[in-house]
Order: structure tokens, then C-alpha cells, then sequence
């Protein structure tokens, strides 16, 4: 069976050649027309596509975007806030990077529709401070629009005003969890707030109902408008519509950005077919399917269960459908996107260490678990790396990371934990053995040795 | 709370077993009235849900109901279905709600408390042996009760800053620092200076004051008395006692009409500290720095510790003596003090009945601060009113003295505790006046007085005060006063008594206060001393409330509210 092809919707035009990102290239490829057509309809029937669509937040989670749309809290009489995510920083994931960086009125146009949706009086780009050249792109991008009347006052005469700010962050992971995100743009440290009584629908932005979405959500919106909900619907499978940008990297011939319908192809032929396979010689060891806070898959693994259309499975971790329940089913989760590709060439203990030394470098330290477990997951693994692992070490991060697990004020705390728990469970053979290597041989340099990415 | 003010009771299942809780209040809380202990660190009852220690994790679920109907859902066996949360909840920022299931020792519970404090004291370094907070430490306490009693943690501990002086009273060791963020918290939302922040990430993270600035304002030593563990100290009690060696004295801080309710801390008749008591309609469980510092007169070198007379040292018999004497002629005006007890002031009042003398009375006033220092800068001006001492609201000097004075009719001056030259007297004024002192200090009119009775500091007796709120409080005694000197009131006594010819009885504060309490016209009629709780009894001020007080408003302190608490009172009910 031949492997599908690539269903570019979102980056129809972003690598075609000679587009460039400004607003009259944009406008030649039929843009903002999505935009006119929005300010004639009414909010609610936008809102009500969007829901119909079936879309599913790209960031993560994965939670239905019409969905969180409802939970706004309109009867404060507050102003609505809209947020794009555009915090891009989960190890592995540069998608929205190219939506921002080659196709930014696509953004600005999806955000327009979705603020003009939601009746959002303001709407910010939170975009991460490593994407400098992006936020200037975006400040220019907008400063265009607003010249031709698509955003800001008066959008297209239709007495709808919203503005966009670009607002950078300060290099911190933590701005990419929606309510440190907040916290970070009202000009604070960007600790995560307890949820209840703060969730972004009714307390968000200055204390406001606030929406917060990806980028790649934002866009989709205007495609959702363009194609009609149903149509939109039609791409992928149900409950996992429309398509996904995945981003392949580590040890595979060709990694990149593809973008394909949702459940198109498996992971296998993502990994084989698509990225040109692994290295010569090689041969496929884990995979960390979502961003590095997914759980690793151990390439011999095998999954069987019944999914949520009652048919049977019984996939080995090359026959893993690429979209939402496909990756949930074999315990792991699609995240955002970021696939992470190991070969057996790969140290598992020290790519544990690499991921745990993330972690413990970007935990924003406000709750104790994560805090705490964070650094001392990462002392331990750096210490089994440089010649100090001990036979128990490997129960005892298990034990560390199920006592972050479920108990940390943000989900920062499961991202975490979930690296180090699968990677223990599934690789547990390795970490054993760690203990058993002779030291390296030049141990007076200890942790300073350890190859950290 | 309903409409009525008061509150609504609802059941919860605590821990298996079904309780009433006021609505509103959050598990901790309720937790506490029912005698079940959720350990926690960041939270506060008096500063905002941070929810960042996550000690207070406890298991909860709710009574399942049918979402498209209501109805409950039950199980096979016809029993409410509870649809527990799958992760533990935060005890501090969850409120109870009707039919809550909460177990606070489930093994989910418990299994999330130990994690915790493993993980509190991972970095947290062993100084238990030189920490000042030993012995009052949550760390301390919780460990004892849910640590695992042996450290998995073989790395190396993180090291940060040991004694950073974060202002002039506050020093911090970082590395005990368990990042609870109570004492940003208060900085921002009761002191109102928002000087403290987390300056690094994770782990690494660690308390600092903002660039430029420093910890000073007046509150900042109750950052230290919130600090759950030894992160912040006092420069002043660092290393100076042990804290399970010291004696708890209630008391009230007489540092100016707020009365804040006080904890005196003593060991073998020395005063190492003053904390705050919580008082939630008085103080919450904060007290001013400058009157953590006012034990310090206790120790003064120009303490008056012997009476004289004539300028010789002598007995008290001698003084007191000395003292009926000269107030046995007519011509006499007492100063009395707001710094007085009430049992004091009463007696002032007798002995000025007794002699026909006049009393004067000079406030003290300064700004407000709108928490805890209040305008009025002495404790018990009210109590002068309530005795009937004076009846006018003081100015801030003594210029009706002064007036007397110039007339040249007073032979004797009986002053309690004021220096007269500091109120507008001039000495040219008192030459031919005789001046009997009684108090604490020398002072410039102690100097010249002709006797001497030393009186006891507010640490070394027992007595009442009535605050701003006219709220009457009880305080005791801390430490013994210096050798020889016997309580004020019973001083005043023996003197009015003696100036009848008879000998003074026995008196205690209970006796005393079977006679204050006959006062007629006085808010304190009927009011037994043993009666009095220790956290005050609110007086009706009638006719005192439309004086023209000076304090403005502030914590848990309306001047209005005193009014009108006395206005919408039925006349029916007034005695």
C-alpha cells in the first residue's frame, strides 16, 4: 500500500516558491477573504463551525477548540481576551516556526476570525523570545494589516475592532502552559495559577475571560470557514479532524515538517517512508512520539486493546496511527507534534538525562514536587552518566517521578515525571546495567563529561 | 452566609464520618474545627490561596449526579455513587461544598504528604542544631509525622546565600527557604510594600528583595514569625535563645491605642521577644516592629528602680508617707497617663475624689498607619474616659495645668508617668509646687520631683487596657520587676487609703474590679475581671463614642462603625 501524501492545508503555500511572507503575496493567494466573509457572518455561527469541525487544540492537550470556546464566561460583562499561543518550546516541535515565520498573515487572518468569534476585545501573540526574527515578521505583518483595515479599529468597516500586540517572552518553557502564559504577559513571574478558581475561560488576562490557543489552532480556523465545518470534518477520522504538521527529528535520513491528515499513515511509515529511514546500519530503538514530555515508545513494544469505535488493535509501535487517539491508545500521547527518533546507537540513560536536565533547567520552581523532583531526577541521572549509577537508582527515579506525577499546580509536573517513568519502565535492562559500567576514565571532570544537547 | 449574616451550615463526609462546616471555609479549615490536622506550609489564614507547598494535598470526591437530570446517581447497591477526583486536591484552595467526601488520611493522602516532605527536604540543609526556627519549625514538626526518617537523596545539596540581610531587622538563610512565597504575600497584601520577589528557577529559585529596595517597613519582623521554617530571622533574636526554653506571656503592645494582642517571651525574668497573638478582630496575627522593640525600656539604664524622697533613696513605706502628706492639703492636681491600666486610672480617679483634686491628662498622638499603629500612640486613653479619670477628650499638652499653675494655687502635683516639661510646663511654673512622681523612667520632672515611686513596666504587672475598638483587654505579667517594687495600683491604694487614715486592704486585680465594676455611669459597670476572655471583650461606649478620637481607619478598625454600633443599639437596651 503506498504511503499517503501530504495534505498541505496549513502550509499549502509556505515552502512554495517565490512566496514570501508579506501582505500582497498573502492577499495574490486569496487571503483575508476568509476574514470579509467572517465580519458578515454572526460570532455565534462562526463559533458553532468551529465546534462542528471537530478541531482539536494543536498545542498539546488536545482538547476541542469549539469546546473551550463555550466555557468563556460572557456573563461577567467583562472584555474577552484572545491569546495565541505561539510559546513553541517543547523539545522536539517547530511547526508553528513555520506558520509564524514564512506564513504570518495566515495567523493573523485565523486570529482575526477567531477574535471577531468570540467577540475578543484584544488579542496578543505571546511568542517566544528565541523567535525573534518571528516577532519582528508578525510586528510588520500586523502593521500591514492594520494599514489595510484587517485588524485593528474597524475591522473591514464592519465596526468590529480588535488589535493584536506581539508580546516576547523571556526564554522560559513555563509561558508555553496557558496560565503562566497569562501570568508572564500581565508582566509577572510566569508561576502557573491554581486551577480552580483561575481557569483562562473566566479568569484569565487581567482577571478576564481569556482564550488561549496554538498557532496551528488559529489557522485552522480560517480553513475550517473555507472549507464549512462538514468538509473540514471529512479530513481525517472522526474525533480526529483536519490535518497535523509533525515534526521529525533525531535519527532518521530526512527529518522536517510534514503535514498530513490526521490517522493518514502510521508512524512506522512516517519514520520509513516519509524521512527516508534510519541511519545505514541502524536500527530503530525508541521513539518519543509527541514532544519530549511524551512517553517513550521501546521499539519492540507491542499494544492491543479496543478503541474507542470498539474495533480491536494490535499494533507494534511502527503501526501506531498518526493523529489524537492513536498514540493515546498505545499509552504515549501526539502532543505536539515533535517526533523524537532513536537508534540503537543511542545511550537510553543519558537521553533520559538530557531530558531530565530540561526539565529541571525550565521547572519555574513555584510548587515543591515539581520543583524538587525535577532537579533531583536530574542529579541522578547526570550522576548514573558520569560513572556514579548504583543498581537502585533505577526504582528509586521511578519513585521520584510518581510523586511529582498528579500533584503539581500545572501539567508541567506530568511532563516531567511521564520521561521518566516510561523510559525507567521500558528500558529498565539499561538503566541496570549503567551501574554495572566501569566509570569513564577520566572521572575527575564527573557531570562536566556528560554530552548534554 | 445567607442574607441574615449568618452563617450556613453544611454537611461533609471528613474523613468517613459526617460533620457540619460553615460554608465557605476551605478543607483546612474545616479540617480544624473537627480536630483533623492537614499539615500544610504556604497557606495562611490571613493572606491569599498561593496552593505552592502542596502539603495539604487530601483525597476528595463529590456525590455523582446525573448531568442531564440531576437526580443522584447510585450504585448497584442503591448507595450515593461518589465521583472521587483522581488526583489529590489542595486542601487551602478548595472550598467544602454540600455532600463533599474528604479523607485527609486515605493512602492517597498520605502517600502525597510524604512525597512532599521528601522533597521539602531534599535541599533543605540539616542546620536544625543552630537554626533559630528549631523547635517551632513546620519542617520540623511534619517531618517528625511523615518523614521518612532516612534521606534516598545521595546528591550533593544545592548552596545558596546563609545570611543575606534582606532589610534592617530581617536576615535570610536561602538555602532553608522552602519558597512558600507567605512572606511576598504579606509584603504585597498587608504591609503594602511589595519588596520581595523569587529571583531564579526551580530549585535554584531564591528569596531576594528587588533591586534598589529593602525589607524596612514596619511590619517586616511578621514575615519572620509567618516563615514556616528558619529561612527568615530576626537580626535582633538570631542566635540569642532557644526557643522551647522560653516563657509565653499574653499580652497587649503598648505601643499606641491599636492594643495589638502579644505574646511576651521571657526566659528566667529576661524578655528575649514580643510575637503577635492572633486577635482576628483586633490585630489578625500581626504586630508593628517598633513594639517588638519595647521591652528593650525594661533593662534601661535610666530605669527608676529605687524610691526616693527628698532626693534620698528610702523605703516605700517612707515614700508612701511622704506622700499622704503632701497630698493631705487642698490644693492639688493630678496628671494621669493614657499609659495607665484601667485599675490604675480607676484609682487615680478615687484618690482625685478623695482630695478634691483636678486630673489632667495629655494624649500622645502621632500618624496613623492605617494597620497597627494607630494615631493615638498610647494604649488607653479610652481606659481614662471609661474610669471617669477625666471626662474631656486630652489635648496634646498640658496648658490647663499651666493655667492653674499661673495662678500660684497648687502646692502638690501628683504625675504619673509624664515629664511635665515635655506638655508645656515650664519649671519656672512648678517652683513652689511639690511634685510626687510616679513611674517608670527618669525622666526631666523625676528629676525634680520631691517622691519617687518607681512603677512596674507593662511586662512586670498584670492589668487591662481598652483599645481603639474600646475593646477591653486583659494582659499578665512577663517578668518580675525590679527588686522592691510592688504593682502601681496596689502603691495607689495604700496611698488612698492612708490619706482616710485607714490601713489599705489587701487588694487584688478580682477585688479591685468588684469596685470598678460599680462604677454607675461607666461602660464597665458589671464587669467581673475573671470574666474578661483572653482574646477582649467589646465594651459599649454609649455616650463615649462621640468623642473626637483621633484615629482614622485601618485594620479591623472603623471609627464610624464604633458609632454606629452605639446608635442602632434600641434604647430599651441601655442600662
Amino acid at each position: 500500500m503506498a504511503v499517503a501524501k501530504e495534505k498541505r492545508i496549513i502550509l499549502k503555500y509556505a515552502d512554495a516558491k517565490g512566496y514570501s511572507n508579506d501582505l500582497p503575496c498573502y492577499l495574490e493567494h486569496g487571503g483575508y477573504d476568509m476574514l470579509k466573509k467572517a465580519v458578515k457572518s454572526k460570532p455565534e455561527d462562526i463559533c458553532e463551525e468551529v465546534l462542528k469541525s471537530g478541531v482539536r487544540g494543536r498545542g498539546g492537550a488536545g482538547f476541542p477548540t469549539g469546546m473551550k470556546w463555550k466555557f468563556l464566561d460572557r456573563k461577567s460583562g467583562k472584555p474577552i481576551y484572545l491569546i495565541c499561543n505561539a510559546d513553541e518550546s517543547e523539545p522536539g516541535t517547530f511547526k508553528d516556526r513555520q506558520i509564524i515565520y514564512k506564513d504570518p498573515h495566515q495567523l493573523i487572518e485565523g486570529m482575526m476570525i477567531s477574535a471577531y468569534a468570540i467577540q475578543a476585545k484584544q488579542a496578543f501573540i505571546y511568542i517566544r523570545a528565541e523567535f525573534f526574527e518571528g516577532a519582528r515578521i508578525l510586528d510588520r505583518a500586523i502593521a500591514e494589516a492594520k494599514a489595510k483595515k484587517l485588524c485593528g479599529d474597524n475591522v473591514l468597516g464592519s465596526g468590529y475592532s480588535c488589535d493584536i500586540v506581539v508580546h516576547r517572552g523571556a526564554g522560559a518553557y513555563i509561558c508555553g502552559e496557558e496560565t503562566g502564559l497569562i501570568e508572564s504577559l500581565e508582566g509577572k513571574r510566569p508561576n502557573p495559577r491554581i486551577k480552580p478558581p483561575y481557569f483562562p475561560a473566566v479568569l484569565g488576562v487581567y482577571q478576564c475571560p481569556t482564550i488561549v490557543n496554538n498557532v496551528e489552532t488559529l489557522c485552522n480556523v480560517k480553513h475550517i470557514l473555507e472549507m464549512g465545518a462538514d468538509a473540514f470534518a471529512q479530513l481525517g477520522i472522526p474525533n480526529n479532524t483536519g490535518t497535523r504538521i509533525w515534526c521529525v527529528s533525531g535519527q532518521v535520513q530526512k527529518p522536517g515538517y510534514f503535514e498530513f491528515e490526521c490517522g493518514a499513515l502510521t508512524l512506522g511509515e512516517m519514520i520509513y517512508d516519509v524521512c527516508g529511514g534510519l541511519n545505514p546500519g541502524r536500527s530503530l530503538k525508541a521513539v518519543i512520539p509527541g514532544g519530549s514530555s511524551a512517553k517513550v515508545l521501546r521499539a519492540d513494544e507491542r499494544f492491543t486493546g479496543t478503541l474507542k469505535d470498539g474495533t480491536d488493535f494490535d499494533w507494534g509501535v511502527t503501526d501506531i496511527p498518526l493523529d489524537f487517539d492513536g498514540p493515546i491508545a498505545a499509552g504515549t500521547m501526539s502532543g505536539s507534534g515533535g517526533i523524537i527518533v532513536m537508534d540503537d546507537s543511542v545511550d537510553i540513560v543519558e537521553a533520559l538525562a538530557n531530558v531530565n536536565a530540561f526539565y529541571a533547567h525550565e521547572s519555574c520552581g513555584q510548587c515543591t514536587p515539581c520543583r524538587e523532583g525535577s532537579l533531583w531526577m536530574r542529579k541522578i541521572t547526570t550522576r548514573m552518566c558520569s560513572g556514579g549509577a548504583r543498581e537502585e537508582d533505577s526504582d528509586l527515579l521511578v519513585s521520584v517521578a510518581n510523586q511529582i506525577e498528579g500533584r503539581t499546580i500545572c501539567a508541567f509536573g506530568e511532563a516531567a515525571a511521564w520521561p521518566t517513568q516510561s523510559f525507567v519502565a521500558k528500558f529498565k535492562d539499561e538503566f541496570i546495567a549503567k551501574a554495572n559500567q566501569p566509570a569513564p576514565d577520566d572521572d575527575a571532570e564527573g557531570p562536566a563529561r556528560l554530552r548534554l544537547i | 452566609m445567607s442574607g441574615n449574616g449568618k452563617v450556613d451550615m453544611i454537611p461533609i463526609i471528613l474523613n468517613g464520618e459526617e460533620v457540619e462546616v460553615p460554608s465557605g471555609i476551605n478543607l483546612i479549615e474545616a479540617a480544624q474545627i473537627h480536630g483533623r490536622e492537614i499539615p500544610h506550609y504556604c497557606y495562611h489564614p490571613k493572606l491569599t490561596v498561593a496552593g505552592n507547598c502542596r502539603m495539604c494535598l487530601v483525597e476528595m470526591g463529590m456525590p455523582m449526579r446525573d448531568r442531564g437530570t440531576g437526580e443522584p446517581v447510585l450504585d448497584a447497591d442503591g448507595n450515593q455513587k461518589i465521583g472521587w477526583i483522581p488526583k489529590p486536591v489542595i486542601g487551602c484552595g478548595t472550598n467544602v461544598a454540600p455532600g463533599m467526601r474528604v479523607n485527609t488520611d486515605s493512602p492517597l493522602a498520605k502517600d502525597s504528604r510524604e512525597g512532599i516532605m521528601e522533597f521539602l527536604l531534599v535541599n533543605h540543609p540539616l542546620d536544625c542544631p543552630i537554626c533559630d526556627q528549631a523547635g517551632e519549625c513546620r519542617l520540623q514538626e511534619f517531618a517528625m509525622d511523615y518523614g521518612r526518617g532516612y534521606s534516598r537523596f545521595v546528591e550533593r545539596k544545592n548552596v545558596k546565600p546563609k545570611r543575606t540581610r534582606l532589610g534592617p531587622r530581617v536576615t535570610l538563610d536561602d538555602e532553608r527557604c522552602i519558597l512558600c512565597s507567605r512572606c511576598i504575600r504579606f509584603c504585597q497584601e498587608v504591609a503594602k510594600d511589595d519588596v520581595l520577589g523569587f529571583v531564579d528557577r526551580g530549585s535554584y529559585s531564591t528569596l531576594t528583595c528587588f533591586p534598589g529596595k529593602e525589607l524596612s517597613n514596619n511590619y517586616s519582623l511578621n514575615t519572620v514569625d509567618i516563615c514556616p521554617v528558619g529561612a527568615l530571622t530576626s537580626s535582633d533574636f538570631r542566635f540569642k535563645m532557644r526557643v522551647w526554653f522560653l516563657k509565653e506571656s499574653p499580652s497587649i503592645c503598648t505601643e499606641s491605642s491599636s492594643g495589638a494582642n502579644t505574646l511576651v517571651e521571657s526566659r528566667e525574668g529576661q524578655i528575649y521577644r514580643i510575637i503577635p497573638r492572633r486577635n482576628d478582630v483586633v490585630n489578625d496575627t500581626w504586630m508593628t516592629d517598633s513594639g517588638r522593640e519595647l521591652f528593650k525600656q525594661v533593662q534601661s539604664e535610666s530605669r527608676l528602680t529605687a524610691h526616693r524622697s527628698d532626693g534620698a533613696e528610702v523605703t516605700l513605706d517612707a515614700a508612701v508617707a511622704r506622700s499622704v502628706e503632701l497630698l493631705s492639703n487642698d490644693k492639688i492636681a493630678i496628671v494621669g497617663s493614657c499609659n495607665s491600666t484601667v485599675e490604675e486610672q480607676y484609682l487615680l480617679r478615687k484618690l482625685a475624689d478623695q482630695t478634691k483634686a483636678e486630673t489632667h491628662l495629655s494624649g500622645h498622638f502621632g500618624d496613623d498607619d492605617g494597620l497597627l499603629l494607630s494615631a493615638d500612640r498610647t494604649p488607653n486613653l479610652r481606659g481614662a474616659l471609661a474610669t471617669g479619670m477625666v471626662k474631656k477628650y486630652p489635648s496634646d499638652n498640658l496648658k490647663p495645668l499651666a493655667l492653674q499653675l499661673g495662678k500660684g494655687d497648687l502646692k502638690t502635683l501628683l504625675v504619673v508617668n509624664e515629664d511635665l516639661f515635655a506638655l508645656g510646663i515650664t519649671k519656672e511654673q512648678i517652683k513652689k509646687a511639690k511634685i510626687i512622681y510616679v513611674g517608670t523612667h527618669e525622666n526631666e520632672t523625676s528629676k525634680m520631683a520631691d517622691v519617687v515611686l518607681p512603677s512596674l513596666t507593662v511586662f512586670e504587672k498584670s492589668g487591662t487596657f481598652i483599645n481603639r475598638n474600646f475593646r477591653l483587654q486583659k494582659f499578665f505579667q512577663a517578668v518580675p520587676g525590679p527588686a522592691g517594687l510592688v504593682p502601681d495600683f496596689l502603691v495607689l491604694n495604700r496611698i488612698a487609703s492612708e490619706l482616710l487614715g485607714e490601713v489599705a486592704e489587701s487588694l487584688g486585680l478580682e477585688s479591685l474590679w468588684k469596685e470598678i465594676g460599680k462604677l454607675r455611669t461607666s461602660c464597665l459597670k458589671g464587669i467581673a475581671y475573671r470574666e474578661i476572655p483572653s482574646d477582649g471583650l467589646a465594651l459599649d461606649p454609649g455616650k463615649l463614642a462621640d468623642l473626637p478620637y483621633v484615629e482614622g481607619p485601618a485594620l479591623n478598625f472603623s471609627p464610624s462603625k464604633v458609632k454606629k454600633a452605639v446608635k442602632a443599639k434600641p434604647k430599651a437596651a441601655k442600662v
